[in-house]
């Protein structure tokens, strides 16, 4: 399965009837086991396009649309910015939702909400409810949902921004270990540099007024292990492409908040 | 050596948390009553003006007796129910096809926002013109007053369910009645029962008065009928009952509510 976005373009017209350009001209595609991050300063759009891609908004202009052999409606998990999880339900119940409403059995939904429960680490709070989970095993729910369906387009918005340091980078570690055995199709947003070039096979670099792909790089690491010691001057190199690139901006949009 | 002070940091909002035992309570309401007894039997104040718990005790020990407070309760329970299920069940399904339809909401909000504020009571005569004098206008009058709030609560109940929850909800798979059921409904919840609670209140104000003006048997006839005939323990005994009815009402909401909305 393979993902494609076509000349999208997106006007938002705000409270005072004004159009804003939000997107333009966006075009790239996500190959299978693919992992495709969205870089980009405060603004640009990157939630937006996001949104576009999950069927959560539509385009002004373009399209996206699925390429595949077979003729079945797409399946797709989303971990939201605001994590979104159901209050009202138990960390079992959210990270089975999806398959709940495919309709799949209660045996099946049991031994795959175990799995991925498993998977990110949250075995034992099956029944707690989100209230009393913290941040980041919100945030491990959260994903555990979106695994749960299987997936066959991962859609991650800043899943980790409201995470302290350490617990980031243990969940970035983690979310690399668990993409390899899933080997999902991602696009995934942040506005970390660093985390974009330790997660991504691609970095698509955006630009403000209006978003704009300004570019896209290939990320030539191995997809683990890429914070060793003999990688460090390759990625800094990336980093600072990176930053370059969004610098000018980045400043911008510190000016007008 | 140099001497050094000690100061320790105390918590400073350790009265937001501090615990009170539960016999207080009941002091209190002990106290209460005993510093009213007193008043009474040192006839500080007249009985007829104020009379004594323990008269009000005696003469609504009778008033038990003689099956007549069985009598004007049930009658006035029968109303109060019928007319709060009413009021509810229309207000919270009425509320949701507002909330749920722009068409619904653009007609009819404006409609329910300008017969809101009327007092409910002044419609009163209206409603036994409609429905003539038995147990109907009371119902209905009850159900009118419950009806609004419930109403008002459930629809910004759904209104301000958590936008990202329905788009969640959406991605992963949830079809139009899913989103309506497992979402916006359990979201707007706490909002309802609000709505709920504060009708109780409502609900009991509009039996009293609707019983003082037109009914023969209830509560607030009982009330009323002792008041002309100037026997205040009697009157006293009623208004107690009403008391404990509000009372006993909002446990049961409370309790529902408690079952219904674990997650909180
Ligand atoms: N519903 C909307 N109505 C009007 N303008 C909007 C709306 N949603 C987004 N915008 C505008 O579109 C632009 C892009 O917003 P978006 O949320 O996609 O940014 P972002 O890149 O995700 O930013 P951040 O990193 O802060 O999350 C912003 O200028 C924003 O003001
Ligand atoms: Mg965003």
């Amino acid at each position: 399965m393979r993902v494609v976005v076509e000349n999208v373009e997106k006007t938002f017209v705000d409270s005072k009837k004004n159009e804003v350009l939000a997107l333009e001209d966006i075009n790239f595609s996500i190959e299978k086991e693919e992992f495709v991050v969205l870089v980009g300063p405060s603004g640009c759009g990157k939630s937006t396009l996001l949104n576009i891609v999950g069927g959560l908004l539509s385009p002004t202009k373009g399209q996206v649309y699925f390429e595949s052999s077979n003729d079945k409606d797409p399946t797709l998990g989303i971990v939201f910015q605001e994590i979104a999880l159901f209050p009202w339900r138990s960390v079992f119940e959210n990270v089975t939702f999806g398959l709940e409403e495919r309709g799949v059995s209660k045996k099946e939904r049991a031994e795959k909400g175990k799995h991925y429960i498993e998977m990110v680490g949250l075995t034992g709070f099956e029944a707690a409810y989100p209230k009393q989970l913290s941040g980041g095993m919100k945030q491990r729910a959260g994903i555990a949902r979106a695994l749960a369906v299987e997936p066959d387009l991962l859609l991650m918005d800043e899943p980790f921004s409201a995470l302290d340091a350490q617990t980031r980078t243990i969940m970035q570690e983690e979310l690399l270990t668990i993409w390899n055995r899933t080997r999902l199709s991602t696009l995934y947003v942040t506005h970390n540099i660093q985390e974009a070039v330790y997660l991504a096979d691609r970095v698509i670099v955006l630009s403000r007024h209006p978003g704009h792909i300004k570019k896209i790089i290939p990320i030539e690491l191995p997809k683990i292990g890429r914070d060793q010691e003999k990688y460090r001057s390759q990625f800094e190199r990336y980093s600072n492409e990176i930053w370059e690139l969004i610098r000018h901006d980045a400043e911008e949009a510190l000016k007008e908040a | 050596m140099e001497t050094t002070t000690r100061k320790v940091i105390k918590n400073r909002v350790a009265f937001l948390e501090q615990k009170v035992p539960g016999y207080v309570s009941v002091l209190g309401i002990t106290g209460i009553l005993l510093l009213w007894e007193l008043v009474c039997r040192l006839n500080i104040v007249p009985p007829l003006f104020l009379p004594a718990p323990t008269a009000i005790v005696t003469d609504g020990w009778e008033l038990i007796s003689s099956g007549e407070l069985l009598k004007n309760l049930i009658a006035s329970l029968y109303r109060i129910f019928g007319g709060y299920a009413i009021g509810a069940i229309f207000g919270i399904t009425v509320g949701l096809i507002l909330g749920f339809s722009k068409w619904a909401d653009a007609i009819f909000t404006p409609i329910v926002y300008s017969i809101y504020p009327i007092p409910k009571i002044a419609l009163l005569p209206l409603i036994i013109l409609w429905f003539g004098i038995g147990e109907m206008p009371k119902i209905a009058i009850i159900a009118l007053g419950v009806f609004f709030p419930v109403l008002i609560n459930t629809f910004s109940g759904v209104k301000n369910v958590d936008p990202s929850l329905i788009k969640a909800a959406v991605t992963f798979g949830a079809s139009h009645v899913s989103v309506i059921r497992k979402v916006i409904l359990p979201g707007a919840l706490p909002t309802i029962f609000a709505g709920l609670k504060l009708a109780a209140g409502t609900a009991l104000l509009l039996l009293v008065s609707a019983e003082m003006i037109a009914a023969e048997y209830g509560i607030g006839a009982m009330v009323l009928h002792y008041g002309n005939l100037m026997i205040t323990t009697k009157l006293m005994a009623g208004v107690l009952i009403l008391s404990l009815l509000g009372l006993t009402f909002n446990r049961g909401l409370q309790w529902l509510e408690r079952k219904l909305i674990p997650w909180k």
